[in-house]
């Protein structure tokens, strides 16, 4: 029944993984940028929820209210400063300027924070502890079920403005020819950024829960990042419910892991992120070559 | 058309591929090398020991270079063979090799490796291959940090290499890295002056429309990811015997990828001297502001995104295409007969 | 005034020029076909007008206003709207999508999805249809209705013609007419001379990047055209 239990524990964490990776696959499906500064964007959002807990005693759920606008705002800019520029002159380059940004990112929060592990479980009270005992073996963390509750509502409210709302569709479209997408009146420069502002602030949401359910430090960000590109990839890169059946299937791989041995657990994840890459579909909703 | 024209002889276009300045700077080159072996003799055990770290940065460069700029790859994950790499040459001196024999055939083992793994990592495109290369890295570095007899996640160091006396060690070291760092520039470079050469650039300028002539994508690619896996996996082993101590969190750490991208973008994506300049360019940097902490990592940052929106095509890049420089004869040119 | 006034237009593609020095002036409600061989700049005057092509030097006025630096996601907030070569609809999207994504609200007689609908009736069961599952005619359709949507002023088509059946042509060039007959200023790309001189008021030729013949279209003879779109003779601009 272990096992059972972990399969379930397995799910729960991919909640978090599916909202890590989903900042990610928005960016990637929009504008075809790898940021790798994703993870690091997620630390920061803990970040700044700790120091707005700082200097009020409030609940971290309620900290991250005044965090969003400034994490949307730092997308904003992102994309109009940086990301921009580096779109034009080719695939290659947002790859670098972003890995630059993590570098900057995470040294400037060293320097800011100390370079003590953090975390946020206690400030969030009774959240981070209480759990639902299921039978004897199986028991469901509240975090865990709230985590996983939060990613599916961000990805299905994502799917519903991509694909019912007018600024979704202009994104869809910009995503699929950006070129035509101006003929007929769409801005793509500022559809990138908002797609950028959306992938920043989703961003600092899963680094909030990160922050609750586990720990925290300056350098934080790229084993996030790892995870968070798994879960897009193994779901298939361009699909946002992907996303959730991706992060599913590599938290289950890491607690099933775990449970032979938890010294495994990680390296299981990454073995099943190889073997889906290396299977026929290359993905779970994917097919090889395939873009949004 | 009833304008009448003096009709003039069409000039006649010859094509070559060394021209002046193209031999003078290669006999230089080959000049430099030769002198670099004096180093040992010349200067003191701490200078050749950051001369072998010059020599190293300069061997991932252009490792790095071959697979991006040449190949269209772009992997965050090289470090994974440089990783190899080390702990091969450990794994090789357990069970009694001599030390330096053991870092050449970890080289060979790190292109062994890289045969299989291509066959993996190949299929993917873009992004899907910079992160598979960047898991397949960490998987390693688990796999390796879970071995006791590699030091586990603590660490080892090459006792073998105290058989030697510290001079002795430090100018091996220091020789067989010029050897190797040179073997693969030349390779390299031989390598683009071949047929291969033009298959390459033409699968990075195009990959569809050269499969379309006929040119063999996925060996080109294949040649160079198994070059780049031995020429890091060598650099790995040099480090080992460079730093006497590695474990696995640095040795496949991604710091090393971040290294080589600020060194081939600095120099010159695509070019072959750009990576050279690059990986004195960090050198420089390194030794300057090594010691200033967080700021000189945030300083290296910050000049990678400078760099990349900036200069793109980094100083050696921009310096061929504003003078039309070409150095090393690695491309054609059209000459016209008579100049 | 003219609507649209374009003055000593120059556009490259890196180092080749590709349109030369055009200067070209179009009324409001007129039908003005511009004809020429491959190569000879349409598409790039085309994409020039629009925005989409940043030209080297001159002059593009849109309704008496300097549009050169305007954006091209801007200049169809004024009313220019182009049909570009290839259709480029957007695959994933439904015809209904690829519609309303170019939705722009104006005074007037809008059009909406409904209206172009009732313009393009074949398109009425593919409504809900990805548009890559469409085929060419259907297409052509939808990216004339897409460009509709956005309430031109101006409307450019860039070879509607291009891969299509003869019967799916005729069926576009029967809902231009209608829509040209309704006051739409058009300016067409065509290859098809017979086509191109039925449907316009006026004849435009290129060649090499320059203008080199410009006519009402019943004063000009097919061979007239024909030899300077081969630039068999050399002609003045008018």
């Amino acid at each position: 029944m272990t096992w059972v239990n972990a399969v379930v524990q397995g799910i729960l964490l991919g909640g978090l993984y599916a909202l890590l990776g989903c900042g990610l696959a928005v960016m990637f499906g929009v504008m075809r940028i790898i940021n790798l500064a994703h993870g690091d964007l997620a630390v920061l959002g803990a970040y700044l929820v700790m120091v707005v807990l700082d200097h009020a005693n409030v609940s971290p759920f309620l900290a991250l209210l005044p965090v969003l606008p400034v994490m949307l705002l730092v997308g904003y800019g992102l994309q109009v400063t940086i990301l921009e520029r580096s779109l034009r002159s080719g695939v290659l380059v947002p790859l670098l300027t972003t890995f630059g940004l993590s570098i900057v990112i995470q040294n400037l929060l060293l320097e800011q924070f100390s370079p003590d592990v953090r975390s946020l479980g206690g400030e969030a009270g009774s959240v981070a502890t209480a759990s639902w005992q299921v039978t004897n073996d199986i028991s469901i963390s509240a975090i865990g079920g709230l985590v996983l509750g939060v990613a599916v509502l961000v990805l299905g409210g994502l799917q519903l403005f991509l694909s019912r709302t007018q600024a979704g569709r202009q994104m869809r479209a910009t995503a699929q020819d950006p070129d035509t997408a101006e003929l007929v009146g769409v801005n793509a420069r500022a559809v990138y950024a908002r797609a950028t502002a959306i992938a920043v602030a989703i961003a600092a949401v899963a680094g909030l829960f990160m922050a609750i359910r586990s720990t925290f430090f300056p350098f934080a960000g790229p084993t996030q990042l790892i995870f968070a590109f798994e879960a897009v990839v193994i779901g298939g890169l361009g699909s946002l419910w992907g996303t959730l059946a991706g992060g599913i299937v590599l938290g289950v791989a890491q607690t099933i892991g775990a449970q032979i041995d938890p010294q495994y657990s990680v390296l299981a994840g990454h073995l099943v992120f190889l073997a889906v890459l290396a299977s026929p579909r290359g993905g779970l909703f994917s097919i090889r070559g395939a873009t949004t | 058309m009833t304008q009448s024209s003096a009709t003039v002889p069409a000039p006649r276009y010859g094509v070559e591929r060394w021209g002046r300045l193209s031999i003078s700077f290669t006999a230089f080159a080959v000049a430099l090398a030769v002198a670099f072996a004096f180093v040992p003799v010349l200067f003191s055990l701490g200078t050749t020991q950051k001369a072998t770290s010059l020599l190293i940065l300069v061997l991932l460069a252009a490792m790095w270079n071959a697979l991006a700029g040449y190949g269209g790859l772009v992997s965050v994950g090289q470090q994974a063979f440089i990783g190899l790499g080390a702990y091969a040459t450990v794994w090789l001196c357990n069970h009694d090799w001599n030390p330096y024999r053991a870092m050449i055939v970890a080289a060979l083992f790190c292109a062994g490796v890289s045969v299989p793994l291509s066959f993996l990592v190949l299929r993917f495109r873009g992004a899907q291959f910079a992160i598979g290369m960047w898991v397949v890295a960490e998987a390693a570095a688990i796999l390796v940090s879970l071995d006791q007899s590699l030091g586990a996640g603590t660490g080892t160091s090459l006792i073998e290499l105290n058989y030697y006396t510290p001079t002795q060690r430090q100018h091996y070291t220091y020789w067989l890295t010029l050897g190797i760092t040179v073997f693969f520039l030349a390779l390299l470079f031989l390598l683009l002056r071949s047929r291969l050469g033009s298959s390459l650039q033409a699968i990075r300028d195009d990959e569809d429309a050269a499969a379309s002539v006929g040119v063999r994508v996925l060996r080109g690619k294949w040649i160079l990811f198994v070059i780049a896996g031995a020429g890091c996996g060598a650099a790995g082993a040099m480090t080992l015997a460079n730093t006497l101590f590695i474990e696995p969190t640095s040795i496949f750490g991604v710091d090393w990828t971040a290294y080589m991208i600020f060194m081939v973008l600095v120099g010159g994506l695509g070019t072959f001297e750009g990576p050279i300049i690059g990986a004195i360019v960090l050198f420089v940097i390194q030794n300057e502001f090594g010691d200033n902490g967080v700021w000189y990592l945030v300083g290296l940052g910050a000049a990678a995104i400078g760099f990349a929106l900036l200069l793109p095509r980094g100083i050696w890049g921009t310096l061929e295409e504003r003078f039309g420089l070409r150095v090393m004869p690695v491309g054609y040119r059209l000459r016209r007969e008579g100049t | 005034m003219s609507l649209l006034a374009v003055t000593g237009l120059d556009a490259r593609h890196g180092l080749l020029q590709a349109v030369r020095g055009v200067s070209l002036e179009i009324d409001e409600g007129e039908t003005v076909a511009l004809v020429g061989a491959n190569g000879a700049g349409k598409t790039t005057l085309l994409r020039s007008i629009a925005g989409a092509h940043r030209p080297a030097g001159g002059r593009v006025a849109f309704d008496g206003r300097d549009v050169t630096s305007v954006p091209a996601h801007k200049r169809v907030g004024l009313g220019i709207a182009l049909v570009p070569e290839g259709r480029r609809l957007f695959p994933q999207l439904t015809v209904e999508e690829n519609l309303l994504v170019a939705r722009q609200r104006r005074n007037g007689a809008d059009w909406d999805v409904d209206r172009v609908l009732e313009a393009f009736p074949m398109l009425k069961p593919l409504r809900d249809h990805r548009a890559s599952t469409l085929s060419g005619g259907q297409q052509q359709a939808t990216a004339i209705g897409r460009a509709l949507m956005t309430n031109p002023r101006l409307l450019l088509l860039d070879e509607v013609s291009l891969g299509l059946a003869p019967v799916a042509v005729d069926d576009v060039y029967r809902s231009l007419k209608t829509l040209i007959d309704g006051g739409t200023t058009v300016v067409l790309v065509e290859q098809d001379l017979r086509r191109a001189l039925q449907a316009a008021d006026r004849v435009v030729c290129m060649l090499e990047g320059r203008l080199v013949l410009e006519g009402r279209a019943e004063e000009l003879s097919r061979e007239r055209i024909t030899d300077a779109y081969f630039g068999l003779k050399a002609e003045a601009a008018r």
